[in-house]
C-alpha cells in the first residue's frame, strides 16, 4: 500500500488550526448537509447520532481567570496506516492508493462494527436507526452522495464526491492535475474562521505542505502508529499534551525540545 | 407415549414431567425469538450498544460459548486421534454440547450484524487479512463438521435406526469419524486462535493489542489454550448438571477425573502464559502507547476484574483441578470446573467490553454499558435452546454409553439390560 501511495504521490490531508477554531459548529452543519446525514429523533444522544465531524471541547482544568477552552473538530483521520481497513471481513472499507482517502462501501458493509472497535478516534458511526429527514428536508438531499441504510457503518470521506467532480471538470478541460482550491471538503470550505486548510502535503504548491512543517503541529494519538492525515496546530502546550498519551516526564521533554 | 423412541436399557421420566420442563425452556427461547424479531424488524436500536460499545453482551456470549464448546473438538481429538478410550463415555455429550454452542453462537451473530441478509458477503467478498473472515469461515465449516458428528448419534435413535438407509449412513459416518475429528481439530485451532487474534491485532487499542509470532498476536495462542482448558470443564459441568437433574449416574467417576485433570493441566499452562503475556504487555505495549498499567482499570472495570480473572478464577481452579486429592472430592471438582469456565468467560468479557470502554484519546470519556431486555433475551434464549436440545438428545438418543450399565433397570426387583417395558420391534 505504501509503495503504491508513493508511486501516485498524492495523499490528501487536512490541517486544523485550533487557535483559530471558535467551535461555531458550521463545519458540522456543512458536513451534514453535504453528505446527506440523517436527523435522528433525539440528536442529543451523541453516542448514537451520526456526525462525521465531531467537535470535542477541551479545558485546561484551571480556575478563573486562567481558564482556557479549546475546540477540537475531529473528522475521520484518514490514517496512512488505517486500523479499520485490514479488519473489515467483507472488504467494505479500503484506502485509495492514489489519494490516501479511506472510503466505505455502504452496500457491502454487513454492519459487524469490527472497524468501529478498531478505530481509536471514534470516527466511525453505525446507523442504529433507519435514516430519517424532517419533512421537506429530503428535497435538499445531495444527489452526489448516497444516503445510508440502517445497519451499516459510515464515516467521513473527505467529501470524496467533490474529488470526483473536480477530476471530471479537470478532465473536460484537458488537465491531468487539480488546482489547490478545486477540491476542498465541505467543512474546510464552510469554516468562517478559515481554521481548516486542505490539500496535498506532497505537493509543494499546496499550503498544507508548509503548514505541517510548523513547530506547533501535532496529530492525535500519533504514537499508536496510525499515521493520521489530519494535522492540528495549537500554540498552547496543554492542548498538544492532550492530543496523545504520555508517561510522566515524557511530554515535558518534548516541550523543552520544541522551545 | 414416546416409549418407542427411548433408547434400550435406560429409563426416562414420564412425558408429564418432561413436557413442563421443556415448556419452561421454550418460554425462554420464545423470549429470545421475540427479541430477535424486534432486532430484525426495528434494528439494533433495540439494544443498548452505541458508537462506543460496538460490541456488547452478544459478542461476549459468543466468544464464551465458542470457548466452552471447544470441549467437542478437544474430546474428539483425544478420543479419536490420541486414543483415550475412556473418553468415549462422554464424546457424544461433548459433540451435542459443541453443536449447541456453535449453532447458538452463529445464530446470535446473525442477529448482531446490522445487515443480516448480507451475512454471506463474508464468503463472497472475503478479506483474507481480517481475523473475522477466518473466524467466520472456520466456525461455519466446523458447524458442518459438528453436524456430521451429531448425525450418527441422531440416526442411532431406536426408531430412526430401523430405517435401513439411516442405519447404514450412520454406521459409515461413525467409521470415518477420526477424519472428521481431525478436520474439527484443525478448524477449531484456527478459529479459536482467530477469535483471540480478532482483538490482538487491534494495534490502535492498547488494551487489546499484543505482539506475537509472524502474523499471529499472542492472544491467538492464548485463546486456543484457554478454550481447550475450559472446554472439558464445561463438558464435565454439563454432564454433572444432567446427572443431578435426572438423578442417574451417566458416566463413571473416572471420566470426570480424567476431564478435570486434562482441564486443570491445560489451565495451569494457560495461566502461566497469561501472566507472562500480561507482564510483557504491561512493560511493552502499554508504555509505548504512553499509558500506565492502571490507566486500563477505571470505573466499574477496575483492577478487581484482572485479579478475578487470573487470580481467583484462574490460579485457584488450576490448583483444584491438578491436585488429585482435591478433584476427587465432588464439591471441589464442580467448584473447580465452574471457576475455570467463569475465568475464561471473564477473559472474553474483558477483551470485548473493556477494550471498548477504555477511551484511547486522552480527552474522550469513560463509558459503561448495560444490555437491554432484548439483548438478555437473545443471550438467555441461546441458553434455553441449548437446554432444550440437550434434553431432547438425552431423552431420545443413546448419549451416554455407560448409562445402562451404571443404572440397571429393575423389573420386579431384578436387573435387566433391556428395560423389558418396551418391545424392541
Amino acid at each position: 500500500m505504501k509503495k503504491e501511495e508513493k508511486a501516485s504521490g498524492t495523499r490528501y490531508a487536512m490541517v486544523i488550526d485550533l487557535d483559530a477554531c471558535t467551535g461555531c459548529g458550521v463545519c458540522v452543519v456543512a458536513c451534514a448537509s453535504e453528505n446527506n446525514i440523517p436527523v435522528m429523533f433525539d440528536e442529543s444522544d451523541k453516542t448514537r447520532n451520526i456526525t462525521w465531524i465531531q467537535i470535542y471541547i477541551l479545558a485546561n482544568g484551571k480556575g478563573f481567570p486562567e481558564t482556557q477552552l479549546i475546540y477540537i473538530p475531529r473528522p475521520c483521520m484518514q490514517c496512512g496506516n488505517p486500523p479499520c481497513v485490514p479488519v473489515c471481513p467483507v472488504t467494505a472499507t479500503r484506502k485509495d492508493p492514489n489519494t490516501g482517502i479511506v472510503s466505505q462501501i455502504y452496500t457491502r458493509c454487513i454492519g459487524c462494527r469490527y472497524c468501529m472497535a478498531a478505530c481509536p478516534y471514534q470516527a466511525r458511526d453505525f446507523n442504529w436507526f433507519d435514516p430519517s429527514f424532517p419533512e421537506g428536508m429530503d428535497r435538499y438531499l445531495s444527489p452526489e452522495v448516497s444516503p445510508r441504510m440502517r445497519g451499516v457503518v459510515e464515516k467521513c470521506t473527505f467529501c470524496h464526491h467533490r474529488l470526483m467532480r473536480a477530476k471530471a471538470k479537470a478532465y473536460t478541460e484537458g488537465r491531468r492535475y487539480l488546482k489547490e482550491d478545486e477540491y476542498i471538503p465541505a467543512c474546510a470550505q464552510a469554516c468562517p474562521a478559515k481554521a481548516i486548510t486542505f490539500g496535498d502535503p506532497n505537493n509543494p504548491a499546496h499550503m498544507v505542505s508548509e503548514l505541517i512543517k510548523g513547530p506547533y503541529v501535532f496529530r492525535l494519538l500519533e504514537r499508536l502508529g496510525t499515521e493520521p492525515k489530519v494535522y492540528y496546530i495549537s500554540t498552547k502546550h496543554w492542548v498538544r499534551r492532550m492530543a496523545d498519551n504520555y508517561l510522566s516526564g515524557e511530554f515535558s521533554t518534548l516541550r523543552s525540545q520544541l522551545e | 407415549m414416546d416409549l418407542a423412541l427411548i433408547p434400550n436399557g435406560v429409563q426416562r421420566c414420564s412425558l408429564k414431567r418432561f413436557l413442563p420442563w421443556m415448556l419452561l425452556w421454550s418460554l425462554v427461547v420464545a423470549w429470545g425469538l421475540v427479541s430477535a424479531f424486534l432486532c430484525f424488524y426495528k434494528g439494533l436500536n433495540q439494544t443498548n450498544m452505541n458508537h462506543y460499545f460496538a460490541f456488547g453482551l452478544w459478542i461476549t456470549f459468543d466468544l464464551s460459548l465458542i470457548a466452552l464448546g471447544a470441549g467437542a473438538f478437544f474430546t474428539g481429538f483425544l478420543t479419536h486421534i490420541i486414543g483415550k478410550e475412556d473418553l468415549k463415555a462422554i464424546i457424544n455429550a461433548a459433540v451435542v454440547i459443541g453443536f449447541i454452542c456453535y449453532s447458538a453462537a452463529i445464530a446470535m451473530l446473525g442477529v448482531d450484524i446490522g445487515q443480516p441478509l448480507r451475512g454471506w458477503f463474508i464468503f463472497w467478498h472475503a478479506n483474507v487479512h481480517s481475523m473475522l473472515t477466518e473466524v467466520s469461515f472456520c466456525i461455519t465449516a466446523y458447524l458442518g463438521v459438528l453436524t456430521i458428528e451429531y448425525l450418527p448419534l441422531i440416526f442411532s435413535n431406536r426408531k430412526l435406526n430401523e430405517i435401513r438407509e439411516f442405519s447404514i449412513f450412520g454406521d459409515n459416518l461413525h467409521r470415518t469419524m477420526a477424519v472428521f475429528a481431525a478436520a474439527g481439530t484443525f478448524l477449531s485451532f484456527f478459529h479459536q486462535g482467530s477469535l483471540g487474534g480478532l482483538f490482538g491485532v487491534l494495534f490502535a487499542r492498547p488494551f487489546a493489542f499484543r505482539e506475537g509470532f509472524l502474523i499471529w498476536p499472542w492472544t491467538f495462542f492464548l485463546f486456543i489454550l484457554s478454550s481447550i482448558a475450559a472446554g472439558p470443564s464445561f463438558t464435565l459441568l454439563c454432564v454433572w448438571v444432567a446427572k443431578k437433574v435426572t438423578g442417574k449416574e451417566l458416566v463413571k467417576r473416572g471420566v470426570f477425573n480424567m476431564l478435570a485433570k486434562i482441564s486443570g493441566w491445560l489451565l495451569t499452562a494457560y495461566i502461566i502464559l497469561k501472566i507472562l503475556d500480561t507482564i510483557s504487555w504491561a512493560y511493552g505495549v502499554v508504555p509505548r502507547a504512553g499509558l500506565s498499567f492502571m490507566d486500563f482499570y477505571e470505573g466499574p472495570y477496575g483492577i478487581w476484574l484482572m485479579i478475578a480473572e487470573i487470580g481467583i478464577f484462574g490460579i485457584i481452579p488450576a490448583i483444584i483441578l491438578i491436585t488429585p486429592r482435591l478433584r476427587e472430592r465432588n464439591g471441589l471438582l464442580i467448584i473447580g470446573a465452574l471457576m475455570n469456565i467463569t475465568g475464561i468467560a471473564l477473559n472474553r468479557f474483558a477483551f470485548t467490553i473493556q477494550t471498548l470502554t477504555i477511551p484511547v484519546m486522552p480527552f474522550d470519556v469513560f463509558m459503561s454499558y448495560f444490555p437491554t431486555w432484548q439483548e438478555w433475551g437473545i443471550a438467555l434464549g441461546a441458553v434455553g435452546y441449548g437446554i432444550l436440545l440437550f434434553s431432547l438428545s438425552y431423552r431420545y438418543l443413546p448419549l451416554f454409553p455407560q448409562e445402562a450399565e451404571l443404572n440397571p433397570v429393575k423389573v420386579l426387583g431384578k436387573a435387566v439390560t433391556d428395560s423389558g417395558l418396551v418391545q424392541r420391534r
